[in-house]
């Protein structure tokens, strides 16, 4: 009995996207929503690097990949947290069900 | 022990549940704080499993990034908020339930993708023998314009994070 890495890798990625959506479809604090976008992205990342040394080209250009991506992920998170903090100084909250301005 | 239970398989599962248990005790936690503790133990982990995967060089920018600034920064932005929070336990609401079928369904038709590809074997990865070399020679050569462009990405984030977060002035 052989177990294909590769398989195992891409399927931990699939959980751990999957978790990161639940979160960040029900959770409540916009933080919390934040933080499971970055659990999303992570699993991105765990793909690339486990295609960059079991693709069908393995090379060292994946692993590239995977660090602009935790750039833009930081950079995003960054800017976020900026705009909660600022959204939490006008409004007092930081319940992402009252976030609904665009609604009305 | 049987044959099949390689030491990169084992560590492969210790990582993977380690992983996993950060992210399920993040869904169930009702503690904002804890949620980022749990899940700075997803991002650790993480790193463990880049190093498996012969990527010590990204592993080490995961744990500095993720596991260093981006947890700090959310503890940060959760004590400048509420950060006495507790998410009450509510009735199982409707579009919970509807995002748990919807995110089971995608697990389900990734899951059944991934079985059905036939990966090739895979040739040798070589990743150099000195990994954060080999990233800086084809860092700074073939993808030095992205690299640029990437930090001025960075520096555009940072000083828009610190203009949206700055308290305005006369108010």
């Amino acid at each position: 009995m052989t177990i294909n890495l590769a398989t195992s890798y891409l399927t931990l990625a699939a959980i751990l996207f999957c978790i990161g959506l639940f979160g960040a479809l029900t959770k409540r604090n916009a933080v919390i929503v934040l933080l499971s976008i970055e659990v999303m992205l992570n699993a991105v990342v765990l793909n690339l690097i486990a295609f960059s040394k079991y693709g069908i080209v393995p090379s060292i250009t994946g692993q590239i990949f995977s660090l602009f991506t935790i750039v833009v992920a930081a950079a995003g998170a960054a800017v976020g947290v900026a705009i909660l903090i600022a959204l939490f100084r006008n409004r007092g909250t930081s319940d992402i069900t009252e976030m609904n301005e665009l609604k009305h | 022990m049987p044959s099949f239970l390689t030491g990169e398989l084992a560590a492969f599962f210790i990582f993977a549940l380690l992983i996993i248990g950060g992210a399920i005790f993040m869904i169930s936690f009702t503690k904002v704080v804890h949620m980022v503790v749990s899940l700075a133990f997803t991002f650790l982990s993480l790193g463990g499993v880049y190093v498996i995967l012969e990527a010590e060089f990204v592993a080490f920018v995961q744990i500095l990034i993720y596991a260093g600034a981006v947890s700090i920064l959310m503890i940060f932005g959760i004590m400048l908020t509420k950060h006495e929070e507790v998410e009450t336990e509510q009735p199982w609401t409707k579009q919970e339930t509807l995002s748990a079928i919807g995110c089971a369904a995608l697990f389900g038709i990734l899951f059944f993708a991934i079985q059905d590809t036939t990966l090739p074997d895979a040739t040798d990865f070589d990743p150099g023998q000195d990994n954060t070399l080999a990233i800086g020679e084809r860092l700074f050569t073939e993808w030095v314009l992205p690299f640029e462009l990437v930090s001025l990405l960075l520096t555009v984030a940072f000083i828009g994070a610190i203009v949206l977060a700055r308290r305005e002035e006369g108010k």
